[in-house]
């Protein structure tokens, strides 16, 4: 399946990808209606190393999901393509999820009461992963590599 | 900043539309935008705004514009503001006023004042979608000698040829004055547009030896780089003489900008200025010329055309004629609006002649002189649309050189302070964090785009001229017509005024 991948070697840090991401689950058609003055609550964090190393990290699409396994409500579940997804309406906010994920790629979400991760903007507007759209550099691609 | 001088470029940001992401504040190595948390918004410092919109570019609401400040002094057409400003600067620093990229002001742009021809009733024009269009050129001396060999076959006499498949090549920038990732994209994009790019006189990084079929290689007056494998790897050898930005000046690439791959690359130590002479010491003559073009030559078994490139100056058409006559391949000449990483702004602004008035003069004399074949004829220094390339080559130019266009294709904005070395596109730096701005990918792709539009460009405007080969199109002047010349200018480009026909 076609997952997003990061090439850190172009990242700049920039971290529109983030505001890019926010936008686009937030629901609006308007950026500045959308995020201003508030606390945005991206699926994807821009790591920024010390050495002038940036890292835009997001869901991986795990093969074998430790998050999917480790659900108790059964909220997070894998597509037939292999993308993992979150029903929200069956999440009860333990957030075991959040803590097993080796990525960091899972969070609660802004209300705190479920969790919320990357989901390919498949659930929203965009039709393709609007980060990946907006990246000035091309270092978070959408890609298929097996 | 000087007391003296108010910015001549103000940062506007709508409020309403700022949601504070502060990608403005990261991407902008000028440091002009900072977070204010006290006043819990984005402020931006306008005196240090080089205006080169990395900042605008990458705003994701739109909420950032770069205007003209609307300070003035007391208005004076003689005393402009920037004349003032550059008295003032002066003033305070005791220097030499540097600038960068091509001359800015408002002299004349004959290619503005040169209409193209179309073919009308009386002789067809042609759909260079239904039917072959050829923009193939070939460089070099065309020139030969009938010579058999002892059954009586003809030998093959012909001088060493370029082929390219448009008639547009890079010209030269060279590693130290662009980034890594700038010269990699320019190789990748002439290999697969099938032209060339030019290493300039900073000598070809290992990394980039695979693009030597695609790559002409300068030996300038500082012979930055130059060795046998250098020249053995470059499908061309490119003597620089001058350049159009700065005719008679040298270069002088400071020190900060020698990292150790450009050190490595340069052959020179590292964070030493590296300065190119102003003339090639060894070369005071014609025949000195000659000398340097067949050293080059012998060192590389004649399989390689010679190139070499002036400044349009005055006594170009002379020049040249001793050129053409001097064993050289290939002349390019370079436009007083030629660009360049840096020069003295009295010189860029003020040295040299317009490029059309010198390809005409030159192609002109030339032909006079029955020595026209003996060379290829390549033309920069601001050629800025296939319809300069057209009429370029109407004028009687094989091929362009473009620069200028290529880097604004990568994302620069003219914003002319590549001199300081904090380019935010990542062009025109040897900062890491700033090189790495530009993913030879994306620059790559753009480039082979802009160069392809062209090209599909030109075989409209031939076939509508009803030219189906870029070969017929050569020195054909008649497919030209001037607006608003006068006699001396008509006569120089050697066509006549729109309305006059056959």
């Amino acid at each position: 399946m076609k997952r997003i991948y990061v090439n850190e070697q172009w990242c700049l840090g920039c971290h529109l990808c983030e505001y890019e991401c926010a936008f686009a689950n937030s629901g609006m058609t308007d950026m500045a209606k959308a995020l201003k003055g508030k606390e945005i609550h991206p699926n994807i964090r821009v790591e920024d190393g010390t050495d002038g190393i940036h890292f835009a990290v997001n869901c991986r699409h795990c093969s074998d999901p430790i998050c999917v396994r480790s659900c108790i409500a059964g909220a997070l579940s894998r597509t037939e393509d292999g993308m993992v997804q979150i029903d929200k309406s069956k999440c009860v906010g333990c957030f075991t999820c959040v803590l097993v994920c080796p990525y960091g790629a899972i969070m609660p979400d802004a209300d705190g009461h479920a969790a919320q991760k990357c989901e390919l903007c498949t659930r929203n507007l965009c039709g393709e992963p609007n980060c990946v759209k907006h990246c000035p550099n091309r270092a978070i691609v959408y890609e298929d590599r097996g | 900043m000087d007391m003296f001088i108010y910015p001549e470029y103000e940062v506007v940001r709508n409020p309403d539309l700022c949601i504070g992401c502060r990608v403005c504040e990261r991407q902008c190595a000028n440091e002009v935008h900072h977070y204010d948390f006290d006043l819990k918004k984005m402020v931006a410092d306008s005196t240090k705004c080089v205006n080169c919109h990395r900042c605008v570019c990458l705003c994701p609401t739109h909420a950032l514009k770069i205007v003209k400040s609307q300070d003035t002094y007391k208005t004076n057409a003689n005393w402009e503001n920037q004349t003032i400003n550059e008295v003032y600067r002066q003033a305070a620093t005791g220097g030499v006023l540097l600038s960068s990229m091509g001359n800015p002001k408002p002299f004349p742009i004959y290619w503005d004042k040169i209409l193209l021809n179309a073919s009308q009733v009386t002789n067809p024009p042609i759909d260079p979608l239904r039917e072959p269009m050829e923009t193939t050129v070939y460089l070099g001396r065309q020139k030969c000698e009938v010579v058999r060999d002892g059954s009586g076959k003809l030998k093959n006499t012909l001088a060493p040829q370029l082929k390219l498949n448009m008639p547009i090549m890079f010209s030269a920038m060279s590693y130290g004055s662009i980034s890594y990732n700038a010269h990699e994209a320019l190789a990748r994009a002439a290999t697969e547009l099938g032209t060339y790019y030019n290493t300039g006189e900073g000598g070809l990084h290992k990394d980039f030896y695979q693009y030597g079929p695609n790559t002409i290689v300068q030996v300038a007056s500082g012979r930055f780089g130059v060795f046998k494998d250098y020249l053995d790897t470059g499908a061309a050898i490119e003597i620089k003489m001058g350049q159009g930005a700065k005719p008679g000046i040298g270069g002088h690439l400071p020190g900060k900008k020698i990292s150790a791959d450009v050190s490595a690359t340069r052959m020179i130590p590292q964070g030493v200025d590296a300065i190119s002479p102003a003339p090639h010491h060894d070369i005071y003559s014609i025949e000195d010329l000659r000398q340097l073009i067949y050293s080059l030559k012998e060192s590389t078994a004649y399989k390689k055309p010679v190139i070499v490139k002036v400044a349009a100056v005055h006594n170009v058409a002379a020049i040249a004629s001793g050129i053409a006559r001097s064993g050289a391949d290939i002349i390019a000449i370079d436009g007083f609006r030629g660009g360049t990483g840096a020069a003295p702004t009295r010189i860029r602004d003020n040295v040299g002649i317009p490029i059309e008035l010198a390809l005409a003069s030159v192609d002109s004399r030339l032909r006079e002189e029955g020595i026209r074949d003996n060379v290829s004829i390549v033309v920069g220094g601001s050629i800025r649309s296939s319809a300069d390339v057209v009429k370029a080559i109407a004028l009687g130019a094989d091929a362009c050189y473009i620069a200028t266009a290529a880097v604004l294709a990568m994302g620069c904005h003219l914003c002319r302070t590549c001199n300081v070395g904090k380019c935010n596109w990542g062009i025109a730096t040897q900062v890491p964090e700033l090189v790495k701005r530009l993913n030879p990918d994306v620059a790559a792709e753009r480039l082979v785009n802009l160069v392809t539009a062209w090209n599909h460009e030109i075989q409209e405007i031939m076939g509508g001229m009803g030219i189906n080969s870029i070969e017929a199109l050569r020195g054909n002047r008649l497919m030209l017509r001037g607006v608003g010349l006068n006699e001396t200018e008509l006569k120089i480009l050697g066509i006549r005024h729109a309305g006059e026909s056959l």
